[in-house]
Order: structure tokens, then sequence, then C-alpha cells
């Protein structure tokens, strides 16, 4: 199973030319209007083309359509089509708001027994609840020690990626291609100067921030929960700041009570921050609210100054060519990374598993993780990476300063994005969140909370 | 002979069609309605009965109850809209003026475009903006403040407060229970009827341009001819007249608006506080979302039992009627 | 096509012409006699019907004028301005993101179209023409089908469909409309066939015609106008439609239209020029219908409320 060596050079020296055809935009879009994502988006929707005689189709779903995202992952299937001349992989993505239409549709495919050959799921519960479980994925044991991934993962990683089985023996069921951030705190730089402020290290400090920046008229936490996950987050986010790394794993294994002290106060804090929000937050898509610390014109003041989002943000102001922001972890989660990723599996259904197990191959690998994180601005999942060849695309600021912080961290799952529960109490907490921010009375969420936990079947 | 020959030939034409309804009207129905009693929670079907649970969790559900409120309020207000401006549309239309072939169009032609297309566009217009100083849409337009007028992303619930003074008499009389936010008007949702009262009103002209038309200029010359004035003309001798068409306008506005889907979904999702969430977008996340099959079906199941409510007595009353004519 | 209008069960859109001189006369006596009141009255309709055009144009307006911008003017406060320089770049960037889905509908609309109309015809025929004992039943039992809810329908629908290999196929979703549009089709038709005279009929059959030349010879020459309608119709629903093939289609490549769009609008890094643009190319087959064929769009829309 395992990739020699030589070829995994070979896909370095294919990653290079892919990355320079992607990075040149001469390419005009076939309709000849500007280049650029559209470009990028054309290539990813349109229908790849069927394999060719001789070559066999693997089908791979994802939900990369746009951006940064669909070019790495384009680059990563070009690489390996032009190693593996016998092998045709195809991405049909479906876009929409993280993943959500893609994964109604994957669950539907699943369930009527045509799946593709793999598919991107988030690692954790959205994996191992509602595949896994029910029993339509094969484990990835082998691939995992041909490759010596149990040695190449972090522990935190491997932990969310296997389930145990009856008898107590561990399995692997995904690959993790990526690493997201989901707690950093995004800045307009310019705003905290001209305002003598820092950027808050703790929500005390951001509610002492907001208050000036407030009265200068400048929203101070800019927030898009068209889709309810972005509000979701900040909640996440303000559990870890309240019970800790440790604290927080235990709402998801029934360790820690819902209707404890701390989870009050963690709401009480949520409350007090959602007073500093953007009043349109819930017409706005998160990055819509994004674009809020970008200013109308040079030296004008931005509408908004602080957003907490997920590292893809990064990826948002890029494209704007907005440079004026900086970083930091959420406030009060200084050394916890909540964490995400997208990975990919292997239904038991699939048509080419031989084949499609090799793309697997390379998507765990350093080679093929470096080719597509710089793309996504996440970071590899594989602690071996982050050495992209001569000449391909390389790594940023953000995403350096997070390789080191990935290392240092003390790793927790993400609830919104698939890796703490299993979608319906995810649901369920969305569900009492779209009701707190509407209308913020602390007891209430915390009693939808407790018998979300109840209904999972977690707490008693 | 002759005649049986084609009787038989004319039940076999007819055979696959009734059979196809019977099958997947019918049929579908009942194995949903099974589904409803039974565990399947996750993506592999498990068909282990559970009774009536799905639905205990349903009406459990706080998200379910906001959901049934907000198709009695957007049911009230998009019939009674659609129905006034249909019908006032229909009458300066038939009032012999010029262009009346565009007009017509005008109000007419949205209902050739898909719930998604306007839902796409009035979302657009319907966005607030961020604060005083940053109008969008309508506000900008009408130069309204944003913080204020918040349309689409608006939580509010009007409903019967306690500081208001039929609220103590309602506890007092064993109506307390409609003062809860659950029996209010969640403001968001009225930008939603905004859209499909724009979408939908022109076919309530259509009607109703379509009964005045038919109904005898005689009967009215008649009533003027009297000394009646248009108004009591049309109050007592033309609305009558156009009951049937109220009837029918109702019922197809009224079980469009239990259903709707598409506009929502296209517009605000659940909206604030679901503000704007509705039965049929509640049941598609419960079963292809979050895989609990059997509490979307039982969710379907309630949707059908609103809808059957209002659809079979119509149905049976026009049965009546044609069987009269 | 006077032959046709005989047979119309939908109420013509347009006044009879008697009724036309009729008011046509009184409209020119109008003013003359009522002086100064009726002025103002006119001009108050006037007022009333030019404020509700303009309500009902201003998407049109906004979907118009956003399209045709500039990535440089599409900021939310420029929503209602012209745009500064015509710029179509917005429609081809639509068109390349949903020509494949914009394709896949038309694909799957047109044979639904047709199919639809052909089956409601037939079915249409027996029920007016050659009822059998509950036929009246049989059809008010048809016809609650067009009310349903298809939440109720759904998930067995997607199971089913995946038994026979279905599920997923642009074939699948057409079957799925032609099934769901059996109810509408054949009340169309079934009213539209009630007003053929059955004298008619009766004549050709005591010349030794059958079933089926009673159809073909009779019934069908008069049938062009109740086809266009069904036509329209099927296509329209089946173009318009949303949750059969959110829920039928998992695939991006066999997507309608309409899916596509709605995930465009919902996608990460769409200008609001070219959602606006997408938006029109997927209603512009609809809208072109209605304006080329819009009596017969009307018709339909009377035919569908029952009574017709």
């Amino acid at each position: 199973m395992k990739l020699p060596s030589r070829r995994i050079l070979a896909v370095l020296s294919v990653t290079a030319l892919v990355a320079s055809a992607c990075s040149s935009s001469a390419t005009p879009s076939p309709a000849g209007n500007t280049p650029g994502p559209t470009a990028a988006v054309t290539a990813a929707v349109t229908p790849a083309p069927t394999a060719a005689a001789g070559q066999t189709p693997v089908e791979v779903v994802s939900w990369w359509t746009t951006g940064g995202e669909a070019s790495g992952f384009n680059a990563i299937i070009d690489a390996f089509n032009t190693a593996n001349p016998t092998i045709q992989v195809t991405n049909s993505a479906i876009a929409g708001g993280a993943g959500s239409n893609a994964q109604a549709a994957l669950q539907n495919r699943v369930l009527a027994g045509t799946p593709p050959d793999s598919f991107q799921v988030h690692m954790g519960h959205e994996l191992l609840d509602t595949y896994v479980t029910p029993g339509y994925m094969d484990n990835l044991d082998d691939l995992y020690a041909a490759n010596g991934w149990t040695t190449q993962f972090p522990k935190g990683v491997l932990d969310i990626v296997s389930a145990k089985d009856a008898s107590g023996a561990t399995h692997y069921y995904s690959v993790p291609l990526d690493i997201h951030r989901a707690n950093v705190l995004w800045y307009n730089k310019t705003v905290f100067t001209s305002n003598n402020l820092t950027p808050p290290a703790t929500w005390a400090d951001f509610v002492t921030d907001a208050k000036v920046l407030a009265a200068k008229g400048i929203t101070p936490l800019a927030v898009g929960d068209n889709g309810i996950w972005a509000s979701g987050m900040l909640l996440e986010v303000m559990l870890i700041a309240e019970l800790g790394s440790d604290g927080y794993n235990g709402l998801w294994t029934g360790v820690t009570d819902w209707s404890g002290a701390k989870v009050t106060a963690a709401l009480n804090d949520f409350k007090t921050v959602l007073g500093y929000v953007n009043s349109d937050h819930s017409s706005l898509t998160w990055d819509q609210a994004a674009d809020y610390l970008i200013p109308a014109s040079a030296g004008a003041q931005p509408k908004a100054a602080m957003t907490m989002m997920g590292d893809w943000a990064a990826g948002e102001f890029d494209n704007k060519k907005f440079t004026d922001y900086g970083w930091i972890a959420a406030p009060g989660t200084t050394g916890v990374y909540d964490a995400l990723a997208d990975s990919f599996g292997l239904p038991s259904k699939a048509q080419h598993k031989d084949q499609v197990k090799l793309f697997l191959t390379l998507l765990g690998s350093a080679a093929g993780q470096d080719i597509f994180n710089p793309y996504k601005g996440s970071i590899p999942a594989n602690s071996t990476a982050g050495h992209p060849a001569t000449g391909a695309k390389q790594y940023s600021a953000y995403q350096t300063w997070a390789m080191g912080e990935w290392k240092a961290d003390s790793i927790v799952p993400s609830l919104e994005h698939g890796a703490a529960a299993k979608p319906s109490w995810k649901g369920a907490v969305e569900a009492a969140v779209t009701v707190f921010v509407a209308n913020p009375d602390v007891p209430t969420l915390q009693a939808a909370l407790v018998q979300g936990c109840k209904d999972a079947g977690i707490c008693k | 002979m002759r005649i049986s020959r084609d009787r038989v030939i004319s039940l076999l034409v007819i055979a696959p069609s009734i059979l196809a309804v019977a099958v997947f009207v019918y049929g579908l129905i009942f194995w949903t309605g099974y589904i409803s009693t039974v565990k399947w929670d996750t993506l592999r079907p498990d068909y282990t009965p559970v009774g009536l649970a799905n639905y205990q969790s349903i009406f459990a559900n706080n998200r379910f109850l906001m959901d049934i409120r907000n198709t009695v309020v957007f049911t009230i207000f998009f019939i009674a809209a659609s129905l006034a401006i249909g019908l006032l549309l229909a009458n300066l239309i038939d009032r012999r003026i010029r262009g009346e072939g565009i007009f017509r169009s005008i109000i007419v032609f949205p209902m050739a475009v898909s719930f998604i297309v306007t839902g796409v566009v009035w979302r657009w217009i319907l966005s607030p903006g961020q604060d005083a100083a940053h109008p969008q849409g309508v506000n900008q337009l009408f130069g309204l403040d944003p913080t204020s007028n918040r349309w689409l992303t608006d939580a509010h619930v009007v409903y019967i407060q306690p500081d208001s003074p039929v609220y103590g008499v309602l506890h007092d009389i064993g109506l307390g229970f409609i003062t809860s936010p659950n029996i209010g008007v969640p403001i968001a949702l009225l930008s939603i009827v905004l859209a499909a009262v724009w979408q939908m009103s022109g076919f309530v002209m259509i009607l109703y341009l379509a009964g005045l038309r038919a109904i005898p200029e005689e009967l009215k010359e008649a009533a003027r001819v009297d000394g009646a004035t248009e108004w009591r003309i049309f109050r007592h001798v033309v609305f009558p007249l156009l009951t049937p068409i109220t009837l029918s306008a109702m019922i197809i506005l009224g079980h469009i608006s239990l259903k709707i889907y598409d506009l929502t979904v296209a517009m605000s999702g659940s909206g604030p506080g679901f503000a704007t969430d509705t039965p049929a977008l509640f049941m598609w996340q419960t079963t292809f979302r979050d895989g609990e099959f059997g509490r979307g079906a039982a969710v379907a199941i309630v949707m059908l039992v609103i809808v059957a409510f209002v659809v079979v007595p119509y149905l049976v009353w026009n049965r009546r009627q044609e069987v009269e004519a | 096509m006077s032959s046709i209008d005989l047979v119309v069960t939908a109420e013509d859109e347009q006044p009879a012409p008697v009724r036309r001189s009729t008011t046509g006369g009184r409209g020119s006596r109008g003013p003359h006699s009522r002086g100064a009141r009726a002025r103002i009255t006119r001009v108050l309709l006037y007022a009333l019907l030019f404020l509700f055009a303009l309500w009902y144009l201003t998407p049109i307006y906004v979907l118009l004028v956003t399209s045709m911008k500039g990535s440089s003017d599409i900021t939310p406060d420029k929503m209602w301005m012209l745009p500064t320089s015509i710029n179509l770049g917005s429609f081809a960037s639509a068109w390349a993101k949903l020509s494949p889905n914009f394709i896949n509908s038309l694909v799957l609309a047109v044979p639904a179209a047709i199919l639809s109309s052909m089956v409601g015809s037939l079915n249409g025929y027996v029920l007016a023409k050659w009822k059998f004992r509950g036929a009246d039943t049989v059809f008010t039992l048809i016809l609650f089908g067009m009310f349903i809810p298809y939440q109720a329908i759904l998930i067995p629908l997607t199971q089913i469909m995946s038994n026979i290999g279905l599920y997923g196929s642009l074939q699948g979703l057409m079957l799925v409309h032609i099934i769901y549009g059996i109810p509408i089709t054949t009340l169309i038709f079934r009213n539209y066939y009630a007003a053929i005279p059955t004298e008619l009929l009766e004549a050709a059959k005591v010349d030794g015609a059958g079933f089926i030349r009673v159809y073909r010879s009779i019934l069908l020459p008069l049938s062009a106008s109740g086809f266009v309608v069904v036509l329209i119709w099927q296509f329209n629903s089946v173009w318009n439609d949303f949750l059969f093939a959110v829920t039928l289609i998992p695939n991006q490549a066999n997507w309608p239209v309409t899916v596509a769009l709605n995930n465009l609008s919902g996608s990460m890094i769409t200008d609001w020029n070219v959602q606006m643009a997408g938006a029109l190319i997927a209603a512009l087959p609809t809208l072109l219908i209605f304006i080329i064929l819009g009596r017969y769009f009307v018709r339909g829309l009377l035919a569908g409320s029952l009574k017709g």
C-alpha cells in the first residue's frame, strides 16, 4: 500500500508545476471575464471529465468548491492523477455553508447504498456517530500501520479519528488532511493602535476594550450567524475559557456537569459579549461579518474592530487584499487549540477501494499535506509535514504561528465542526443558541443544554 | 360488446395513474406514518417500535412549537394580505383602464418565478444594514434607521406581556397560556410574508378578475337604477358572488403557506430565534441533517394532518358543487 | 383558433368583444357626465396601480441593475444606484457556474412536462367522458395528492428511489415529477374535456368510433390549448421545484438550477452581482414563457384553482 518514495518525489515535482499553473492568473475563464477566484470556481464546479479508457474512475466528494481550498484540493488531485495514470480521481464538490448541504446529500447517498469512493467528513463524532457506528465505513488500520501514521499524527488527533470496537481494540476510520483552529480572535490593527488598546487576553479585557470601541461608534465584535454555527462557536469558546480544556472535554463525555456554576458563568459571559456585536448579525454570513473589519477606503474607520472566527478567516482577508489584521487566541483560551479537521474515510460500499486507498495514502502523507494546506490556510495534521517543496506554495505567517501553537497547546475537539458531539446533539445546542441569541435568558439556555446532553444519551 | 371493450381500454388507460397515486401518495403516507412510530434515529434504519415517543419528543420541543406558531401567523397574514391586495387590484384593473394588459402582466409575472429566486432577491432587499450610519436595502431607500427597522433579522415576538392590561384578566379566566411568546407574532416573519405576497397576490388578482368579469353587468346596472352607491353594489352584489372564489383562493394560499419551504430557506433559514422557522425546514433538518428519521416522519405526519384539515372539507365541498351542477 | 375557443373552460382573461364595446362607450362618456370627482377617482386609481406596479417591479430593478454592475459597484450601499458602467461579466461568471445545472433543468423539465401532459390528457379523457362507477370519488382521491405536503412522502420516497436505482439521477427526479404531477394535469384536462359537448362524442360513437379513435379524431384536435396550458404549468413547476431536487439529487453534477442557485447564494465567496445574474438566468425560461404565452399561463393558474 505504501507509496514508493520515488513516487512522492514525482508528486512533488508535479505539484510545483500545478502550483505555478494555478498561481498564474493569466488563464482566462471560459467566458473571458476577470480571472482569479472565478477561474478556480469554474474548474471545481464543472463536472470533471469522465475517466478515459483504461482508467479507473475514483469519485471523492468534498464541499470545497471555491477559493484556496478548492485550488488546494484540485492541486493534490492533479498531482495524484499525474503520478497514477491508470486512476482518475474526480472531486464531486458540493458547495454550501460549512458543508451542511454536502453532509445531508452524503448521508442520503450512504443511506441509499451508493456512496462515493471517499468523502470529506469532519473528524470526530460527525464521522463516528453518523457513519461508523451504523456500520457504513471500513477501518483504515492497514493504512495507518503501513505508513507509520500512528506515530506521525499527534495523539490528540488519533484519539479523535479512532473508535474502539466491542472487544476494546482501537480502529482508525479516517485520514485527517488538515487542522483548523476555531478559537482565533481577528482584529483590525490600526483600530487598536489608534485607540491605544491591546487585543484582549480575557473576556473581561474584551469588555473593557469593547466599551471604548463602542463609544467611538465601532462595533466591537462582528458576528455573522446567518448560519447559527458562528454563534455556536462563540459559545464553544466561552465554555473553553471558563472551564479549561479538561472541563470542556468533560462536557462531551458526561464528566463535567452542564448545570454547574462554571457553565452558568460561561453563559453569562456569552450574554455580555452578545451585547457588543453588530445588530445585523443574523442576516450576515461569517465572511460578510469578517468584512466589517475592512475599512471602506484606506484610513476610514471600519464597521467593526474584531471577529471571533476559525482560521479560515485569514483566507477571506487575503482574498479581499486586506493586510491590516492581527490575530491572537480567543480571549481566555490561550494554550488551547480548539481543533477541527477535514478528513476522508472509506465507505464499506466504495466501488474502487484499492485505488482510493492509494489516494488516501497521499492525503495522509507529509508530501500531500504540504501540497494542500498552504492553499487552505490550515496546518498539516501530519506532524512530519511543514516543509513544502521549493517552488510550491509556502505556509503563511499565520500558519507558521499556528504550527508552533499546535505543538505546544492542549487540543480540544470543536463542537460546531463535528469533532466533539454527534450531529443531533450539535443540533440541540444550536437550537438553544438560536433562541438565546434572540432572547438572551441564561437559565433557559442552560436548561436546554442540560436537556441536550440527556437526549444525546451521555448525561443521565 | 363494443362498449364493454372500450370500457376495458379506458380502465387500462387510467389504471397506471391510479396505481401510481395509490402507491406514491397513499402508500408512502402510510409508510411515513409507520416510520413515525419506530426508533430509526441514525442513518441505519431501525424499525424497533417506540409507540408515540417521536410525537411526544417533537411536541416537547420548543422549536416545533414555535414552528407551529409561525405557520399560523404566516398563514393568517399571508392569506389576508394576498386576498386584500388581489381583490383591490382586480377591482382597479376591472375599471377599463388604459394599458390593462401591461398592468396585469406586471402583477402576475412573479408567479412565473421560483420561490428560490424570489427569496434570493428579497433577502438582499430586506437586509437592514448595520447601524444608523450604514443603512441598506429598504432602509436606505426610505431613509429608515436599521437599528429599529430590522426586517428579516428582527428577533422580536409581539405577544401579550405581563404589563399589559389584559394579561391579568386572561390569567384570571384561565387563558393565561395565550400570554406566552409561543402565541405571538414574530416580526421577522412579516418580511417573509411581504415576499410571499409579492409572489402570490397576482394569482389572487387573476382569480378575482375572472370572477368580476363573470358577473353580468345587468345585475350591477339594476342596482344602480335603484340608486345604490358603487360601494354598496360591491358590498351587497359583487362581493357575495365572489365568495366561492375567495374560498378557493384561501384554500390554495393556505396549503401553500402550510407547506412553505423554499422561500424561507432562500431568505433566512430558521431566522433569529427561529422567528422564520417552519415545520417543513424542521422536518428536513431533523431527518436529513440530524438523521432522526423517526422524529422527522412524525413532523411530516403532523404537517399532513394540518393540511388535511383544511383541504379535505374543501375537496368534499368541491365534489358536492359538481354533483349539484 | 375558433374551434379551440369553443371549448375553453377556464375563463378567457380577455373580456368578451361584446362587453368591450359597451365598456368603451361608458368609458368615453364617464368623464364628461360625472365631472371632476370622477376625474379625481381616475387619477387615484392610476396612482394606486402605479404604486403597486413599482412594488412588483422593484426586485426586477434590483436584479437587473445589480447584475450589470462591476465588482467595484456592488457594495450594499450602492444597491439602488444604476451601474456606473455596464458590466456583463457577472452573467459570464454566473453562466459558467450554473450552465450545467441550467441544462439539467432543461433536460429534466421539458420531457417531464411533455410526458405529464400526455398522462393528464388520457386521464382527463377517461374521467370526463368514460366515467366508471366511482370515477368521481377516484378523481377526488387523486386530487388530494396535489395538496399533500411532500414531506409526508419524502422519507420512503428516498428509500424507494434508491431501491430501484434511480436515486440521484435526473430520470428518477423526472419520474417523481410526473407521478406527483398526475393530480394537477388530470384536473386541468378533465375540466377541459368536460366542456366538450358529449353529443359530439356520441355521434362519433354511433359512426363506429371506439375509445381510441374518439380520442384521436375528436378530443386531440381540440386539445391544443389544453396541452399548452398543462405544458406550461408542468414546465414551471418542475423548473421551479426545490424540495424534490434537493432531497433526491445529492450530486452537484445532476442538480437542477434552483438547487445550484440556492447554493450559489449560500456559498462563501460569491459576489452579489454574480448571484443576481444567476437568479436572472434561473428565472429566464419561465419568465420568457410568461411573456410569450402569458395568456395560457394565466389560464393554467385559473384551472389549477379547481373550479376553473
